[in-house]
């Protein structure tokens, strides 16, 4: 599953989008787990980032599918 | 009695246009405007910015902003919503985002408006990056 990424999350990743793998019904608080085992220079920052589902915020435990849309949001700054 | 409109939402590139967003929130049944804008200034913590960066994830944040805009409607007698963002480089005293409320009566316009910039700064994906004198950068956190 791609994960889009943006900000400082952004550049400690290098990208702006990584994959991870995730086995079937995993959650997004699945998601944050794997994105921390995976990519330990974003792992400091995951604490303080929301998961959006298909461009909306998702609580801990939305399932979520393949053809989801998936971004990792670390806190906002607009205005 | 005026008609339910859309609202005005957008994520641009483009300086934000004031007078469009105050011409978009006219209508005749509303005796009160109120429009905020947030600009971009000089300092931040003591140190001097030299200019920013906005970066967003657009279309959800259109679609965040869209969600406000309903809201506004649903807890206020608002006939128009305008919420509009900069993104890319901005320099100081330019304007990053006008959020602007028509209503009936004032008190409803000035609460709808403050309300409206509050929800932009805590649930819309946009985010900053200022750029000091020193030649540093940082991005922001608004906290909420």
């Amino acid at each position: 599953m791609y994960v889009k990424l943006f900000a400082g999350l952004r550049e400690a990743a290098g990208s702006d989008r990584i994959t991870v793998q995730l086995p079937a019904g995993a959650t997004v608080a699945d998601l944050v787990a794997a994105l921390g085992r995976d990519f330990p220079a974003i792992a400091p920052l995951l604490g303080s980032v929301r998961v959006a589902v298909n461009q909306g915020f998702a609580d801990p435990a939305t399932v979520l599918h393949e053809a989801d849309e998936v971004a990792a949001i670390p806190p906002v700054s607009g205005g | 009695m005026a008609v339910a409109q859309r609202d005005m939402i957008e994520v641009s590139a483009e300086s934000l246009d004031k007078a469009a967003v105050e011409a978009f929130l006219e209508d005749p049944a509303a005796g009160a405007r109120v429009v905020f804008e947030g600009i971009v200034r000089n300092h931040h913590d003591g140190r001097r910015v030299l200019h920013l960066e906005y970066e967003a994830y657009a279309e959800m944040a259109a679609r965040q902003m869209a969600a406000i805009a309903g809201e506004i409607k649903r807890r206020w007698p608002a006939y128009r919503v305008a919420i509009v963002h900069r993104v890319g480089r901005l320099e100081i005293g330019e304007a990053a985002v006008i959020v602007g409320v028509s209503t009936a009566h004032r008190a409803d316009a000035f609460e709808a408006c403050r309300f409206g910039i509050d929800r932009v700064k805590a649930d819309v994906p946009i985010w900053k990056r200022e750029f000091y004198a020193d030649g540093t950068s940082s991005w922001q956190d608004n906290h909420c």
